[in-house]
Parts: structure tokens; C-alpha cells; sequence
């Protein structure tokens, strides 16, 4: 006979494994009921202070004239990242209708998920991406053809340096000798020597799938011509554009010119770092406290620099399948990508809209603040990162070849791309 | 005389089922539910999990989760990172719980003795326990960078590269980290188990002519002997789930992997990249290997 605690311990693993079996199952909002229905709805927005008030603005003007179909926004609660909140949101089936904060790296783990509805759903949907982005918006279909995320707005990295400390370099200030990846080095190594600057430029060094975006990518980008990491399921980036910019960047960590150690705050701010590669949200928060300059990445032979492309750090909308009055979602999400809104958004947060005619649109934008226009300019120029499947463990693998290989040195850089080249293929290749 | 044989009389299924006093199940039932709904089933469930290919999706979706066998164990036990992570575990349990243990035992024997300030050290061991560890991490991250406090004292001993982005004294610093801020908790075990041992071993040691060390090793020691099981047991479960440390201080372990922990690879691998499967496979092999180290430590300990 079992004893009493025997009995217990039996009971609570049937009952755990019983339950576990179950586990994930639940119901669903119908899809075509949903499609059509109109009614209150809930959004997520960043939670950055210009976009908070950008957020609270576009609200109240669409809740004014929609008694019946009122919005309500929040913040994207807090978490290690928004993507990490939108998974688990979307697994506890409690997403909002919309997020104005998809991560386009994220859009396939979620599409995978069962998380998001496909704009190409609504009868105008994919005609309103392609005329408000124009032809840069293919780059954000799934590779089923659909558009699970509409481009919204976008940073584009440029390299931002502080003129005091190039001065007191005695470096050009108004032309600063950056276009070839010799000049960026020599230029580097008198604004470590002479500037008073531990580090020419600071990226993190850590090892977080989304660090390339802002030290490898822009580089291979502009020196690639406009190739992404991945292309029609092929690696791009261990070919002889991939390895000049992971050696122009070895270079800057194995002179001390870039640092390995992680910065316990913001190097360019703290004027330990002359040059930082960031979009133009950085005007708005170095404005007043740094000498500013900007201009593209460098490339390997120096490319005219309006033919420069780069990383966007775009970020999109995307509705969520949780949403059950789609049909309201829809037209907030126009109402919010409107002309009239990408303009409130540019003008409140600095951000460029994901449109086709951003300088010819906002011309009196640009007449009072002239330091957006080359950020402006850029913004038409910009590749995204691929929409594959996997997309964040092909980062992730990307990364650690590249710290190890790179940053740490470790590894021979061919070595350790071709390597990381084939599991790549493999996960783009893998549903 | 002749006895009567009565023939045996088993007890009712009732009985044989639910023992002699049933009612007491009733009373027992709040804390079964609470068991089985906050531990039982989500260990149940990262089990489930880990024999499948399973990622977590919305409610409703229909996907595929099949069943993998041991296709995530042997895939982790075959991953070079994976390996990292688990020698890891072992390189800061071997410097984490003996500091643990000596530095918790000899800190709370000093702060249980009539010396001045009592209250205020006291408290001042206990303030690392319970601040924020982002907030200290800022604070450690500052002591141990190339340019820090630590470096500008040691001068020319300073390693190079620094402790953070250096792959040997990495995780040394991550042990040392974890020692200092889980110290408070058990220098309070020690402090009450301190009080447990009668005056009179003391007293006994002294007339004996045992001084202040061979009373510490004769009496205090083997004194606190139950209460140092416990504080190895838990500085080893808490110890081998350390991830803050990796994620914040080393940069998401680094250098290179080189602090990496299999929480963080849990993480990344479960919530970053969707494979839920792989990193309950993680979850069960760091269980399984938790439990024996603390059984062999409660072996090695307990033994008399």
C-alpha cells in the first residue's frame, strides 16, 4: 500500500503531466468576424517621451470624431525588449490591436507565432504601403508575399562626431577626413592621440543579436552597394565586401581606437567617444550638449556620399491577431501613417516617416530645422534587414562570429564567417 | 487450549486508498493546488516541452509541435556553448559557495561578538542583498572596468585585458559579484543559528585553554553544521541560475561566451529565438545537475 506521502507525490505528477499535455491550447478571435468588425480598440506605443506625446496626440484627434470607435494607448510595457513583451503577449493571446514599435527582425518569429494579421487582408492594404513607401516597402513582405507590418518610421545611421573634439585634434571640422576606411583610421588614431578621447568610436561590444545594426551593417550595406545579411536565402556578408568591413573594424578594436570593454553609459555623451553611429534621434537628445557633425559611413574607397546607403532602423506597425475589431484598426492605422500624422510625428520626434516624398512633403520642416535634411536625404537610401525565417538566431549567429572573430580576435575572420555563412543558410532555409 | 484463528480483514478500499483519517487530505488541499499549479505543472510542463520541438504561439494558431525524443538533450549536450555554460557553472559554484561559507560563517561570528557598531554592520552587509542588481552591477561595472578603482590600486598588476572583456578572469569577478551580494542573506542564517549554540561549549572550550580560533573550530563550527547544509544547498541552486551577472556586467556573457550561464542560454534560445524546446532541455539538464551537486553536498556534509 502506498504511504500517505507516496499517494500525494503520485497525484501531483498526474495531475502536472496531465495538465501539461493540455498545455497551449485555448481559443481564438474568429478571423473573419474580426476582419469586418468595427469598435473599440487598444494600441502599444514606444515608450520614448517625443514618441509618448506623439502617441497621446495622434489618439485624442482620432477619438474626437469616433465616439463609437475609441482608442485607447499605452505604453509597451516594460520588459528586457518590446519584442520580448510582444512574444509573450502574443503566446497569453493579449496583444493590443496595434503596435507602433514591430522590430522588423521580430516580424517572422511572430508571423510564426500565429501573432499577426496580414494587412494584405484588407482590400486597400498592400496598395497603401506600396504608394505611402514606394518600392522600398517590398523590402518588408514575408516571404509569402504578404505585408504582416507596415513600414512606419525610420533612423537611418549615419556617423555623428563632435567638432570640439575634432578641433582640439586639429582634424577638419566642417569636412572631416571619414570617407575611406584609411581615413577613418588615421583620423581615428589622431582623435584617440590628440582629442582626449579614450575611444575614436564606441558601439557595444556585447554580444546582442541587433548590436550589428549599428557596427557591421551600416558599413556592409554602404560597401555592398545595398545588400542585406541575407539575400534569396544565400549569406552575403563572408564575400569580399563582408570581410573589408570586419577588417576595417578589427583594426579600430586591435589599435584601442574602438573599445572592447563595455561603456556603463553613453560614450559619445560623455565625450569619451569622438564619433557614435546613430539616426536622427540623435539630434534631439546631443542637440544642446555637443558640438555636432554628421556624415554617411565610410566605405572601403570612399563612394560619393549620395550614394550612400545604410541601415534604416526602421520600426513598423503591425496588427495583432488577438484584435477583434480589425476593421477600426485598419483605418486608425491609415489615419496614423496619414500625410497630416507622418508630419506631427517628424516634427515631434524628429523621426522620418516611411514615405516616398519626406523632403518634398514637409518643406517647411525642413526650412526651420536644415540639420535633418541630410538624415532626411539618407532616409531614401536604406536597406532593411531580411525578412527570413529565423531571422533573430541568424543574427545572434552572425554576432557571435563577429565578436569572436573581430572584437575579440580570436578567430580568423574568413574562418569564422564562412562558418557562421553555413548555419545561416541553413536556418533561412529551414520554415 | 486451543487458539481461534480469526481470519485477516483487510480494510476497506476507502480506507486503503485515502488512510485512516481522510479529512486530513481537505486540509492539506490548498497547499497541493498551490504545489501543483505554481511548481508541479510548469516543471511538468518544461519537461512536456522539452521532448518536443515546441515554440510558443497565440492562442488558437494551429502549428506544429512534434514529438523530438531526446533530439534537444543530445543537440545541448553537443553544443560547444551549451558545454561553456555548464563548466561555467561549475568554475562559480568552486569559487561562489566556499567563500560563501567562510566568509558568511567567520563575518556573522564576528558580528555576533559585543563589537561597536554592531547594528550598523550589521545592516551594511545586508544592504547589497537586498538593492536592485542593475543598480550595483552600474556600481561594479565602474570598480572592475580598465579605468576603474580596482585598476588604478592594483597599477602594473592590473590584468590586460581587464577583468570584464578578459576570457580567464571573467567569471572569477561574476563569482565574486555574487558572493558579495548574496552575502547579507547568509551571514542572517549564520547569525541565527549562532544563537543556537549554548554559552556554556564556550565557557567549557575556555577553561580547557582553547583560544578565539580553536574555539571557532571546535565549538562554532560544528555548531552551525545544519545551517552550513542549508547554506550550501542554497548558494548552489541560486548560484547555478545566475544570469543577471552575464547579461549585464559581461555584456551577455562575454567576452566571447566566455561567462555565458545556461539561464542566459535558456534566454536566448527560448525567448529571443523561439526555441522553446531546446531551452527546457537546458532547464532539465541544469536541474538534474543542480540536484546531485546538492546531494552530494548533503551526503559529504550530513555524514557523521
Amino acid at each position: 500500500m502506498l504511504g500517505t506521502r507516496s499517494r500525494l507525490i503520485v497525484a501531483l505528477v498526474v495531475v502536472s503531466f496531465g495538465l501539461a499535455a493540455c498545455g497551449g491550447g485555448g481559443g481564438g478571435t474568429s478571423a473573419t468576424k474580426a476582419a469586418s468588425a468595427r469598435g473599440p480598440i487598444k494600441i502599444w506605443y514606444s515608450n520614448n517621451a517625443e514618441e509618448v506625446k506623439w502617441g497621446k496626440a495622434t489618439v485624442a484627434a482620432w477619438n474626437k470624431d469616433h465616439a463609437s470607435e475609441q482608442v485607447t494607448a499605452e505604453e509597451i510595457p516594460a520588459g528586457k525588449s518590446s519584442e520580448e513583451v510582444i512574444g509573450a503577449s502574443i503566446t497569453a493571446g493579449n496583444t493590443p490591436c496595434l503596435v507602433f514599435n514591430t522590430a522588423p527582425a521580430a516580424v517572422p518569429q511572430f508571423q510564426k507565432q500565429g501573432g499577426l494579421v496580414a494587412l494584405d487582408s484588407f482590400s486597400d492594404g498592400a496598395s497603401y504601403i506600396q504608394a505611402r513607401t514606394g518600392p522600398r516597402a517590398d523590402q518588408y513582405k514575408s516571404p509569402d508575399g504578404k505585408f504582416y507590418q507596415m513600414p512606419w518610421k525610420t533612423n537611418p545611421v549615419m556617423i555623428f562626431y563632435n567638432k570640439d573634439v575634432f578641433a582640439k585634434a586639429g582634424l577638419d571640422t566642417k569636412n572631416p577626413p571619414l570617407k575611406t576606411y584609411d581615413e577613418f583610421l588615421a583620423s581615428a588614431k589622431t582623435l584617440v592621440a590628440k582629442g582626449g578621447v579614450k575611444a575614436a568610436i564606441w558601439p557595444a561590444p556585447s554580444s546582442e543579436f541587433f548590436q550589428p545594426w549599428f557596427d557591421f551593417y551600416p558599413l556592409f550595406i554602404a560597401q555592398s552597394g545595398g545588400k542585406q545579411l541575407v539575400e534569396n536565402g544565400e549569406p552575403q556578408f563572408a564575400g569580399p565586401d563582408g570581410i573589408a568591413v570586419a577588417q576595417f573594424w578589427k583594426q579600430l578594436y586591435d589599435q584601442g581606437l574602438a573599445q572592447r570593454e563595455l561603456y556603463n553609459g553613453d560614450a559619445f555623451g560623455d565625450k569619451k567617444a569622438a564619433m557614435a553611429i546613430v539616426g536622427p534621434w540623435a539630434i534631439a537628445v546631443y542637440g544642446d550638449k555637443v558640438k555636432w557633425g554628421v556624415v554617411p559611413v565610410p566605405t572601403k574607397d570612399g563612394k560619393d556620399p549620395g550614394q550612400i546607403q545604410t541601415f534604416s532602423d526602421e520600426k513598423s506597425s503591425a496588427m495583432y491577431s488577438s484584435c477583434k475589431n480589425r476593421s477600426t484598426a485598419w483605418d486608425f492605422l491609415k489615419f496614423a501613417t496619414s500625410k497630416d500624422s507622418d508630419g506631427k510625428l517628424l516634427e515631434m520626434t524628429g523621426q522620418m516617416p516611411m514615405r516616398t516624398d519626406v523632403t518634398t512633403a514637409y518643406p517647411a520642416y525642413f526650412t526651420s530645422h536644415p540639420e535633418y535634411t541630410i538624415f532626411a536625404e539618407q532616409a531614401a537610401r536604406t536597406v532593411e534587414v531580411p525578412n527570413v525565417p529565423n531571422s533573430v538566431e541568424i543574427w545572434q549567429t552572425f554576432r557571435n562570429a563577429y565578436s569572436q572573430a573581430v572584437i575579440f580576435g580570436k578567430a580568423d575572420i574568413q574562418s569564422a564567417f564562412n562558418q557562421a555563412a553555413e548555419k545561416v543558410k541553413t536556418l533561412a532555409a529551414r520554415s | 487450549m486451543t487458539a481461534i484463528a480469526t481470519p485477516a480483514t483487510r480494510p476497506p478500499l476507502r480506507r486503503r486508498l485515502l488512510g485512516r483519517q481522510p479529512l486530513g487530505y481537505l486540509f492539506v488541499a490548498p497547499y497541493v493546488v498551490f504545489l501543483a499549479a505554481i511548481f508541479a505543472y510548469p516543471l511538468g510542463f518544461a519537461v512536456y516541452i522539452s521532448f518536443h520541438d515546441y515554440f510558443f504561439a497565440a492562442p488558437g494558431a494551429i502549428v506544429e509541435r512534434p514529438f523530438v525524443g531526446l533530439q534537444n538533450f543530445t543537440d545541448a549536450l553537443a553544443d560547444p556553448v551549451f558545454r561553456r555554460a555548464m563548466l561555467n557553472v561549475v568554475v562559480f559554484l568552486i569559487i561562489n559557495v566556499p567563500l560563501t561559507v567562510a566568509v558568511g560563517l567567520v563575518l556573522a561570528t564576528a558580528l555576533n561578538a559585543a563589537i561597536p557598531f554592531r547594528a550598523f554592520f550589521r545592516a551594511s552587509y545586508f544592504v547589497p542583498y537586498v538593492t536592485a542588481s542593475v543598480a550595483v552591477i552600474g556600481v561594479w561595472l565602474w570598480l572592475f572596468n580598465s579605468d576603474g578603482l580596482v585598476n588604478n590600486l592594483l597599477g602594473p598588476l592590473a590584468p590586460d585585458p581587464s577583468w570584464l572583456v578578459n576570457s580567464f578572469w571573467a567569471m572569477p569577478v561574476i563569482a565574486l559579484f555574487a558572493t558579495w551580494k548574496q552575502l547579507g542573506f547568509y551571514i542572517l542564517l549564520y547569525l541565527a543559528a549562532l544563537q543556537n549554540i549554548p554559552k556554556e561549549l564556550y565557557e567549557a572550550a575556555e577553561v580547557d585553554g582553547a583560544g578565539p580560533v580553536r574555539r571557532f573550530l571546535a565549538v562554532t563550527v560544528p555548531g552551525v553544521r545544519p545551517t552550513t547544509t542549508l547554506v550550501v544547498i542554497a548558494a548552489t541552486i541560486t548560484g547555478a541560475n545566475f544570469f543577471t551577472e552575464p547579461y549585464l556586467l559581461t555584456g551577455r556573457g562575454g567576452p566571447n561566451g566566455a561567462s555565458v550561464s545556461p539561464v542566459l542560454l535558456m534566454y536566448t534560445q527560448g525567448i529571443e529565438q523561439g526555441h522553446a524546446g531546446y531551452a527546457a532541455a537546458i532547464g532539465v539538464l541544469l536541474a538534474i545537475m543542480v540536484m546531485a551537486v546538492s546531494l552530494v553536498n548533503r551526503y559529504l556534509l550530513e555524514r557523521s
